[in-house]
């Protein structure tokens, strides 16, 4: 049997994340708000804790506990911007505690927990795949139908407010396809690095394209590639299929950077 | 609030009162902007001109007093819809990946974010482009773009959904002469062609000679300065730019 005999499943699951992360990253990037896919994660993993304590699916409950928190940390960020930094910290690092404690009194503290801080793509099931796949056509799907009001705000939430767009509703929004992009990530790249999936393909977009809109889909594109070549790599090397993945990003952003320097030292050439 | 001959003022304050945490900094503020009216509005560093503004278009609550844009309250959305915001702002970051077209686009964002920018949108966005005279920039990244050039694109922004008034703060901080010069010429060009001009400046600079109304905040405060006292001030300009509305 061929590779994608074996693992289409992974390889199919792998793609809808890659593309469906990096179409919100392109927004909280803009946003600066780059860590907080990586503070939700955290939030999902006390989900996740608590769901192997009660034998309940520990997607579900990443998804919950990821909704809730991204509500808790858009309601702390709008209450009080000045404290938000300390306010997120103790809700990110209180968060993964209660896990590890939660995780420890359940008996779920093993090798086991890591295939949901790293993911496990390539055990995947068909139920996993059918839930990622119907939730990342969500999240591009809602990004495509709120676009206008989306790319608005990212550029300029100031004149947004102006010109009576929802910027609340619509920064609440984005919050909360930022919780389902973790949980949709749990299984492919993990908790811990799903983060970067969401960042990554976006710094490479940037580095290559000009506009906004080419940024989102070219952003999306290499998320994919990047999570269908990461796997076939670890598939080949044996290596960890989450870490490959993240790594051949790593490895395109500092190509691309590369490349926009010497595009930058090339025009500055010609300007003198 | 009634003026030039019984006419609603488009823009109105009323006894407004505004206090941040280290004190008042409104104190019973009045101001009415009629239609066609070129106004600027003067004051020094935290004499609360940014905060009038953000309180006449409803993008802060007053302490008390009313503010109303076009006949309704300044809070409701809908109020602001013909009106033009040119933000208070530092250079765009060369890291921002949106191009100047899709800055403009984004002013045709009004009240509803759903779906996606069309044919009618980006054909807007030529022509403001155009107004500001930059629809050579339009593929370029907004972040590669000068100071002046970039306070011209966000006039083009607040321009493209063919507002009634535009409000403008400090849009010229930061900007070289030249530029403030180009930058006052278009000022002068949109209103002739009708649109209600409210700008938030620290001195009165190349728009001088084409302002209807000066007035200035001062202690929480608004004195309307009469037009003659700012024209003897400016003389000389006035006479280098006779194309200045007298």
């Amino acid at each position: 049997m061929t590779f994608f005999e074996l693992f289409w499943m992974s390889v199919v699951a792998g793609a809808a994340v890659g593309a469906a992360a990096p179409s919100i990253g392109t927004f909280v990037v803009q946003k600066r708000l780059s860590l907080i896919g990586d503070g939700i994660g955290h939030v999902a993993f006390a989900g996740v804790a608590f769901a192997l304590w009660l034998d309940v699916s520990p997607l579900a409950a990443a998804l919950t506990f990821a909704v809730l928190g991204a509500i808790g940390i858009d309601a702390m960020r709008r209450r009080s911007p000045e404290e938000a930094d300390m306010g997120l910290a103790l809700f990110f690092y209180g968060s993964i505690a209660m896990g590890v404690v939660v995780a420890q009194l359940g008996g779920s503290l093993n090798a086991g927990l890591l295939g949901i801080l790293f993911g496990q793509v390539l055990t995947i099931t068909t139920g996993e795949l059918i839930t990622i796949a119907v939730l990342a056509v969500f999240i591009l799907g809602v990004v495509a139908g709120t676009y206008r009001g989306l790319v608005a705000v990212a550029i300029d939430e100031e004149a947004a407010v102006v010109r009576g767009l929802p910027v609340g509703a619509l920064n609440a929004g984005l919050m909360l396809l930022t919780a389902l992009t973790i949980g949709v990530g749990m299984r492919v790249v993990g908790i811990l690095l799903i983060a970067a999936m969401m960042v990554l393909p976006v710094g490479i977009a940037r580095n290559v394209v000009r506009s906004f809109k080419a940024t989102l889909v070219t952003a999306s594109a290499i998320g994919a590639g990047c999570a269908v070549a990461g796997i076939a790599v670890a598939y080949v090397l044996d290596t960890a299929p989450s870490g490959t993945i993240v790594l051949m990003a790593v490895a395109a952003y500092l190509v691309s950077d590369a490349f926009r320097l010497a595009r930058r030292s090339l025009a500055r050439g010609r300007a003198a | 609030m009634k003026r030039n001959g019984g006419h609603e003022p488009i823009l109105s304050v009323r006894d407004v009162v505004f206090a941040f945490e280290s004190g008042r900094v409104l104190n019973g503020v009045s101001l009415a902007i009629d239609a066609g009216d070129f106004a600027i509005l003067l004051g020094q560093n935290g004499s609360g001109k940014s905060t009038l503004v953000k309180v006449a278009l409803g993008l802060l609550e007053p302490v008390s007093g009313s503010a109303m844009l076009f006949g309704l309250p300044s809070r409701d959305p809908r109020a602001r819809e013909p009106v033009g915001y040119v933000p208070q702002r530092a250079a765009i970051s060369s890291r921002v990946p949106a191009t100047v077209a899709e800055v403009v686009l984004t002013g045709r964002a009004h009240g509803s974010p759903f779906g996606v920018f069309g044919r009618a949108d980006r054909a807007a966005t030529a022509t403001a482009l155009e107004r500001v005279g930059l629809a050579h920039l339009a593929g370029r990244r907004i972040g590669e773009l000068s100071g002046g050039e970039q306070q011209r694109i966000l006039i083009a922004r607040a321009l493209v959904s063919d507002p009634q008034l535009l409000v403008l703060d400090e849009p010229t901080a930061g900007v070289d002469k030249a530029s403030q010069q180009r930058f006052a010429e278009t000022l002068r060009d949109l209103n002739a062609s009708g649109v209600t001009i409210l700008m938030v400046a620290h001195d009165v600079g190349p728009v001088g000679p084409y302002l209807t109304r000066v007035v200035a905040l001062h202690q929480g405060h608004l004195d309307e300065i009469p037009l003659e006292e700012v024209r003897e001030q400016i003389g000389m300009f006035v006479e280098d730019h006779p194309g200045g509305h007298r």
